[in-house]
């Protein structure tokens, strides 16, 4: 009798909630073969599914611009809402106020940000609103064919041979100075680093703004750039060794505590960071913008997590609204009755 | 004075020496920051409780401290309450603009003056009232910092004994003023009664004016535009407001911030059942609101004309991915920065078409303060009904200026959330496509963010899409869309309130306004009669898009005149735009435009130099 082979069954990866990450992909990337936004959106994926988030949960925010196109490209099955250019983190803000348990990521470039969207981004920073702000950085504008943005450094030249006579806007900076509580940069070809600290970013409950520096493979890859590839990898400082370990793990490394800082997130996560030079207390506004500011006079660029506050309140906290989503509060919670209206009507005959 | 223009042909309305009660026009002339609000406000409060039909309007400038202001008080027994430019009582306290006011009077007025001023030299025809208010208010406010804001309740004591106002009922006022503040009571009423007593004692009444009981007010509140619109954002459920100050909106916000405080915090835990966010700008204010909306929330923001244009461009995207927000606009006179104090219908074409590409937008015109209680929460309704940026166009007249008022009505209906689905409904069906007009009515359905199931979640955007929300850049795909919304702005004017419309049967000629303008447009229907027999039917507009109503009134009357409060005729325009080549041959326009409320005067003349013409 002749016998069929069944091949064994390999069972599927899955994570906490049983989801394979096929769950967590998006649409096929219309962006530019090797552009460092699809690297960061292999990123997000794994973030989101390492971490165990209900995909439905998600709101996917972003503005305009070849970065604000990448939310289409992962969490196939979350929300999303593109808006208009620089104006993402009103609508962010609008969507959380509306429903807090909601998890927003919004995703953003270096023009939708630092230029468009400058007077939206700080007031989102001050705000503390929770969510994740992700900048995809390259210094230039993708998609109108390559014009310079306010994160290009002074120098730097563009394909066409104009050099940059502007400094830029550090978007870092500004946002601890102006009361994010959770500020770092990455490189989108730094696959370790950006891990950890997306998934730190997932876990806290704040305003989590992550700068990420992410080559334009079209218009900015070139010698006399300062967002190249080539030029990113030799001068990037990392300012620690990040490591991730989620609330629902055991910690398995070990760590000496003389030289890693031990990072309690809101759920219950964990950052490592194990120096790589001098001291770091990433709990001081000064000392990262200390660290910031003589990275740039160095023309280096430092990367990694340069300002955390886990207790500051978020903003939904200091508008003491209900717990529940305010949007779908029944009508008895939110028109009162008749009688509140003859009180008033009294009051004003 | 050169901001209250009398008109030139205005008929002296009685006869020399005749009485005249409960009807006449107090003017208080002051500079702004002397604290004169209080004074006014109980003066018309005591008017009020007498019963008599008053109306109150405040002009006054840009700015803080120090320029000159006017508070018109119109009492008027047969219930009118549009402005009138006439004035018959003048208190003039502002040594600025004192001789230009009395220059400005009709022979027979009074005019009650600061001492100081030596009014009495520049007029023979008027009846003059001297008082000493800085020697009247020392002895009774010792404290010297208090009295320049003490000093002008002086007034309401002298004019309530020249006019017949009962003290008790300043008294009234004064605790509806100041609620428990027994001290600030005290002082104030002393002041009145400082004035009431110099008044007994050495002015002789010897104008025609007076005022007694009646009983037209009884059972009615008071109450500013935008306090109403406040209450019917607060009845009509709103979770999420989103603002940034302006002028003359701000009040609005403020107003629901003390009463959400008041009312729509949850007693168990103490927690609010809303958020209220002043935003850094109107970008931000209306991408806040809009984001709200789409997560589900009732939400909204107020702001007047500069605003406008900075939500310009997130109205386009609200048309177009079709996400609900409730929008007032307090109106303002422009352009630009304009005169940031004067009122004005001035954003009828620029919200009816806000942003750019093809967009539409429904507006509401209120035309009173029980109106903006009503229609805000109709504007919720018909926001998340048709998942789309709704306008409610007030103006600074009904926004800032306080109204008599029945008490408004309690909701009759539940909230209208329109369509939306849910887990269970997405079991059921399977699936949705967010831009399919499953019902015929240009109305897709939407989901939740948020909504646990893993064919719940899509993209909005406001770049192309077709009907499964998926980015479409094919022509059929675009049209398709945009022929929906077409259609759905088809369904909005079946569910917008259609036009008021008061005839007479035999009605010469027919007048379209809306908003304030009515209450100028209601009394000028009566002077068109009265003084010159012309019989008007009148239609007063209450939503944009207009209702088949709208072109019947126009084709049954032989000429219609539009009143606009702007200079380019906008709701002339905008019926123009709507309706069909035979009715827009019947238009004609009255256009006022110089930032005053409008008054029946104006509108009656327009309308009579017209017809004497046919």
């Amino acid at each position: 009798m002749a016998t069929t082979t069944i091949p064994p069954q390999v069972p599927k990866k899955t994570n906490r909630l049983g989801l394979d990450s096929s769950a967590y992909k998006g649409n096929r990337s219309t962006l530019c073969a090797g552009c460092g936004h699809n690297a960061i959106s292999e990123r997000i994926i794994e973030a989101f599914y390492e971490m165990g988030v209900e995909p439905h949960r998600v709101t996917k925010l972003s503005g305009i611009g070849c970065s604000s196109k990448s939310p289409a490209y992962f969490l196939g099955s979350a929300y999303g809402c593109n808006a208009v250019h620089g104006r993402m983190p009103s609508i962010a803000s609008g969507t959380m106020l509306a429903n807090r348990n909601l998890i927003a990521l919004g995703v953003s470039g270096d023009g939708d940000t630092a230029s468009i969207g400058i007077g939206q981004f700080v007031h989102l920073m001050r705000r503390n609103i929770p969510m994740i702000y992700i900048i995809e950085d390259n210094g230039v504008y993708g998609l109108t064919k390559g014009q310079f943005s306010a994160t290009a450094d002074l120098g730097s030249k563009l394909k066409s041979g104009v050099i940059n006579d502007l400094p830029p806007i550090d978007t870092c900076a500004l946002a601890i100075q102006l009361g994010a509580t959770y500020v770092a940069r990455s490189f989108s070809g730094d696959k370790r680093q950006l891990s950890a600290l997306m998934k730190g970013a997932v876990a806290h409950q704040g305003t989590a703004m992550l700068d990420v520096i992410s080559p334009c493979v079209t218009f900015n890859d070139h010698e006399g750039s300062t967002k190249s590839y080539s030029f990113v990898k030799d001068h990037d400082e990392p300012l620690q060794d990040v490591s991730f370990v989620p609330f629902f793990e055991e910690i398995t490394v070990d760590y000496d505590p003389g030289t890693t800082v031990d990072v309690t997130l809101h759920d219950g996560s964990r950052l490592l960071l194990r120096k790589l030079g001098a001291d770091y207390d990433p709990t001081s506004k000064t000392e990262a913008l200390r660290v910031l500011t003589e990275a740039h006079d160095r023309g280096e660029i430092v990367t990694g997590l340069f300002y955390i506050d886990t207790k500051a309140p978020n903003f939904l906290q200091l508008l003491n609204v209900v717990d529940e989503p305010l949007a779908t509060l029944p009508e008895s919670r939110v028109r009162p009755p008749k009688h509140v209206l003859d009180e008033i009507m009294e009051e004003l005959k | 004075m050169a901001i209250l223009p009398v008109t030139a042909n205005e008929v002296s309305r009685v006869a020399e020496g005749e009485r005249v009660v409960n009807d006449l026009n107090i003017q208080v002339a002051t500079v702004n920051g002397s604290g004169s609000n209080t004074a006014n406000t109980v003066l018309l409060r005591a008017l009020f409780q007498m019963g008599i039909p008053v109306s109150g309007k405040n002009l006054f400038p840009s700015n803080i401290a120090g320029l000159p202001t006017w508070f018109t008080i119109r009492v008027s027994k047969q219930g009118y309450v549009a402005r009138r430019s006439e004035i018959d009582i003048l208190v003039a306290m502002n040594p600025e603009t004192a001789e230009e006011d009395v220059r400005g009077l009709r022979p027979g007025s009074a005019v009650v003056y600061d001492e100081r001023l030596n009014l009495k030299r520049l007029r023979h025809d008027l009846t003059f009232y001297s008082v000493p208010f800085d020697q009247l208010v020392a002895p009774i406010c010792p404290e010297a910092k208090l009295r320049k804001l003490v000093r002008n309740m002086i007034y309401d004591g002298v004019l309530a004994k020249l006019l017949g106002i009962d003290m008790e009922e300043i008294r009234i006022g004064l605790q509806k003023q100041f609620r428990k503040k027994a001290k600030a009571i005290d002082l104030n009423f002393n002041a009145a009664r400082v004035g009431y007593e110099y008044a007994e004692k050495h002015l002789p009444k010897a104008d025609r004016f007076s005022v007694e009981r009646m009983d037209s007010a009884r059972g009615k509140i008071l109450i500013e535009g935008n306090a109403a619109a406040a209450l019917g954002a607060m009845f009509a459920g709103v979770t999420v407001v989103t603002w940034y100050p302006i002028t003359p909106s701000s009040s609005l916000c403020e107003t629901l911030i003390d009463y959400m405080k008041r009312y729509r915090i949850d007693p168990e835990t103490g927690k609010a059942t809303f958020a209220i966010v002043q935003a850094e700008d109107e970008l931000a204010s209306l991408g806040m609101a809009l984001g709200a909306g789409w997560a589900g929330a009732r939400s909204m923001t107020a702001t007047a004309g500069p605003g406008i244009s900075l939500m310009a461009e997130f109205t386009g995207f609200g048309y177009y991915a079709e996400i609900p927000a409730v929008i007032f606009d307090v109106q303002r006179v422009g352009p630009s920065t304009g005169l940031p104090t004067r009122t004005q219908q001035g954003d009828v074409l620029s919200t009816a078409f806000l942003s750019h590409g093809d967009t539409k937008h429904p507006l509401f015109f209120p035309c009173s303060v029980e109106e903006c209680f009503t229609m805000a929460i109709e504007a919720f309704d018909l926001a998340e009904g048709l998942q789309t940026p709704v306008f409610v166009l007030t103006d600074l007249d009904l926004g800032m200026n306080v109204w008599m008022s029945d008490p408004f009505p309690y909701p009759e209906k539940p909230m209208q959330r329109g369509k939306v689905l849910t887990e269970e409904d997405i079991k059921r069906l399977g699936g949705f496509e967010r831009y399919r007009d499953v019902d015929g009515d240009g109305v897709g359905y939407r989901t939740l963010p948020g909504t646990p199931h893993p064919a719940a979640g899509y993209f909005t955007r406001g770049s192309g899409h077709n009907e499964k929300a998926i980015y479409s850049e094919r022509p059929e795909d675009y049209v398709h869309n945009m022929d929906r919304l077409t259609r759905k702005f088809e369904t909005v004017r079946e569910r917008v309130p259609g036009p008021v419309i008061k005839e007479n049967g035999v009605a010469d000629l027919g007048i379209i306004a809306y908003g304030t303008s009515h209450w100028a447009v209601a009394e000028s229907v009566d002077q068109l009669d009265q003084e010159h027999g012309l019989k008007a039917d009148y239609c007063r507009l209450r939503a944009f898009p207009f209702a088949p109503q709208v072109a019947d009134f126009v084709r049954r009357h032989p000429r219609v005149y539009v009143v606009d409060q702007n200079r380019d005729a906008q709701m002339y325009q905008l019926l123009r735009l709507e309706l069909g080549p035979d009715e827009v041959k019947k238009l004609r326009t009255v256009r006022y435009y110089a930032g005053l409320p409008l008054d029946a005067r104006t509108v009656t003349d327009a309308i009579v130099s017209e017809e004497v013409k046919k």
